[in-house]
């Protein structure tokens, strides 16, 4: 990684910091602390769809895992919540590699893959949803108890600066990946996997790895969700609506790319919160642009919205040049 | 323990949502088969036809089983429009664009329905809802038993048209091998849309089906959905007499494992099932190799 990879991502999280210092309303701080953990979630799909090419269905089983360990170890066995929240991000990293192994090393790709990520979700949901450990139906309720050394905070911008602070380290992270012979064979993986084989690329390695530091970025965003909403239960932390999110914001934004799923979870949310502005209260209604937007990114633009301003500025300067 | 009388009724009971299951799975599977695309909209248009049963019957009080004649041709109709017009424009022929084009569609669809219809649950008042039909010792619904019978006349059928009509001949060529298809001159694109629209039609006879004994809110298709997958590639995909003994076994199973789990923790045979086929054999008991 260079230096001219590395100053794109530091000015933009420095000037995102800047935020909570003009804004103070809470609702919008409220929207831009979930936007950010979407944003972390979707970062943690697009290392294993966008680079890697398998598309998964089932991100829920991580992002639960990381929003019930961090719920749970501190509720249940009186565990710190920093710690609690750092063993749910690795409990996603092992969550990824047990599902990565026993799908990867069966030959499962392309639909599918995308169909056993989905159903290892639906156990750990219904799961979740039947064991008293997990609070059953009921779901888990931390305490309110707000001290800095409990990982709760007087204010929300304190919360927003630890999610951007995840955030710009993924994609940190992703940048790396980009530019590193992992993500090369990751992307080699992606394009064709026969002949990434045939060059000799150990694919199930690459792939678990892959899945792997996948799962830990998606519960780091479960494990922020939990501690910022004090709240978890099966169909929150479990449920499909996030394994939707996180593939959404890459794809719109653009898949396989470090920027993509934050400019997707930034756009999609923005839209989303004025489309509720313009309709009122009719339920579903941002859902469904984002559904349209979805075919509208596959049909129109495959290569999300930083492929058209990347076109954009070329044809622009292919006129200056002319 | 549970009498065997107990124990003989939600076996039978089972084989009988699974007779609707199968016919849900259906549509999943013919869709796979010919076009091979797993169709994740498919749950969404299931919910879609249900609200349609159900206002037909609201408004103009036309009764679900005779809603059959009406929603089937309709469904083809919009299944014909959404393959020839959605998804194969948007996709480019590419198969996880297809995913996530269906992924888009079923997200739409729910929360079109979600706007229009709220979240509330409904059900249709009928009086033959909770008749039943005495069967040596065992009590049985007399809708559903209907719908054992609705189903398998319906897979028949649609056996017979797949092996016997010039149409079923031209969707087999296309499942088999598209391109020389096209050079036969069969319009591939038109084949796709027929066989997605039969897939939505078969949605349509499942909802009347299912309506007289069952509820609808915008999100009872995830339900289904899962199973229908289930089905689908323990049956092979793709394979119509998979789908159908594929779906009386998972309701076989769903009703077992309901029975001695608790409703909670019934669905998690089916979906163990699932993984394990995935894992061990993914084309299923009856289906070609992938």
């Amino acid at each position: 990684m260079t230096f001219r990879d590395i100053a794109p991502i530091v000015v933009l999280i420095a000037l995102l910091a800047l935020v909570p210092a003009f804004i103070s309303a809470n609702t919008v701080l409220n929207f831009l602390v979930f936007t950010l953990i979407i944003a972390l979630a979707a970062q943690g799909w697009n290392i294993l769809g966008g680079f890697g090419g398998q598309f998964s269905f089932g991100h829920a089983a991580f992002f639960g895992t990381g929003a019930y360990a961090a719920a749970l170890l501190q509720v249940r066995l009186g565990i710190n919540p920093w710690i609690a929240f750092a063993i749910g991000t690795v409990a996603g990293a092992a969550v990824g590699w047990v599902i990565g192994y026993l799908s990867f090393r069966s030959g499962l790709r392309g639909s599918y893959f995308a169909l056993v990520t989905l159903a290892f979700a639906e156990v750990l949901r219904i799961l979740a949803n039947a064991a008293t450990f997990t609070g059953g139906a009921a779901g888990v309720l931390i305490k309110l108890d707000v001290r800095p050394g409990n990982f709760q905070f007087e204010s929300r911008g304190a919360f927003f600066w630890i999610a951007l602070a995840l955030v710009g380290a993924v994609l940190l992270l992703t940048g790396w990946i980009e530019r590193s012979r992992f993500g090369a064979q990751l992307v080699a993986v992606r394009e064709n996997e026969a002949a990434a084989k045939a060059l000799g690329v150990d694919t199930l390695r690459v792939k678990l790895g892959a899945i792997t530091i996948s799962g830990a970025v998606t519960a780091a965003a479960g494990g922020l969700y939990a501690q910022y909403f004090l709240y978890v239960d099966a169909n929150i932390a479990y449920g499909t609506w996030i394994s939707v999110e996180a593939i959404l914001a890459p794809i719109v934004g653009g898949l396989g790319t470090v920027f993509g799923p934050l400019v997707g979870a930034v756009a999609l949310h923005g839209l989303g919160e004025i489309t509720k502005l313009a309709a009122g209260s009719v339920p579903g209604i941002d859902l469904m642009v984002f559904g349209g937007l979805l075919i509208a990114a596959v049909a129109f633009a495959p290569a999300g919205i930083l492929g058209l301003l990347r076109r954009s500025a070329r044809s622009r300067g292919a006129a200056r040049n002319a | 323990m549970y009498s065997p009388a107990i124990i003989a009724e939600a076996v039978v009971n089972g084989l009988m949502t699974g007779a609707v299951y199968a016919l849900i799975a259906l549509g999943l599977t013919l869709v796979y088969g010919v076009l091979h695309i797993i169709n994740f909209a498919h749950g969404a248009l299931l919910t879609a036809a249900m609200f349609a049963v159900w206002l037909v019957y609201e408004a103009l009080g036309l009764d679900p089983y005779l809603a059959i004649l009406p929603l089937t041709p309709l469904f083809f109709g919009l299944g014909y429009a959404v393959q020839r017009f959605v998804i194969g424009p948007a996709s480019h022929g590419n198969d996880s664009n297809i995913l996530l084009v269906t992924l888009g569609l079923s997200i739409v669809i729910e929360n079109a329905l979600l706007a229009g219809f709220r979240s509330d649950t409904r059900t249709l008042n009928t009086d033959y809802g909770f008749q039943v039909v005495e069967f040596g010792p065992l009590l049985l619904s007399k809708p559903r038993l209907i719908g054992f019978g609705a189903a398998i006349l319906v897979t028949v059928l649609l056996w017979l048209l797949l092996s016997r009509t010039d149409t079923g001949k031209a969707i087999r060529a296309v499942a088999k091998e598209k391109f020389g298809a096209s050079l036969v001159g069969i319009d591939v694109a038109h084949v796709y849309a027929v066989t997605f629209g039969l897939g939505c039609a078969c949605l349509a006879v499942a909802a009347c089906l299912l309506m007289p004994t069952f509820y609808v809110n915008p999100r009872i298709g995830q339900a289904f959905v899962l199973v229908a997958f289930t089905i689908v590639v323990l049956g092979g995909m793709g394979s119509i007499p998979g789908a159908l003994l594929g779906g009386l076994f998972i309701g076989f199973v769903e009703s077992l494992c309901g029975l001695f789990l608790g409703d909670s923790l019934g669905q998690i045979g089916i979906f163990l099932i699932f993984i394990l086929v995935l894992l061990v054999r993914p084309t299923g008991m009856f289906g070609a190799k992938a």
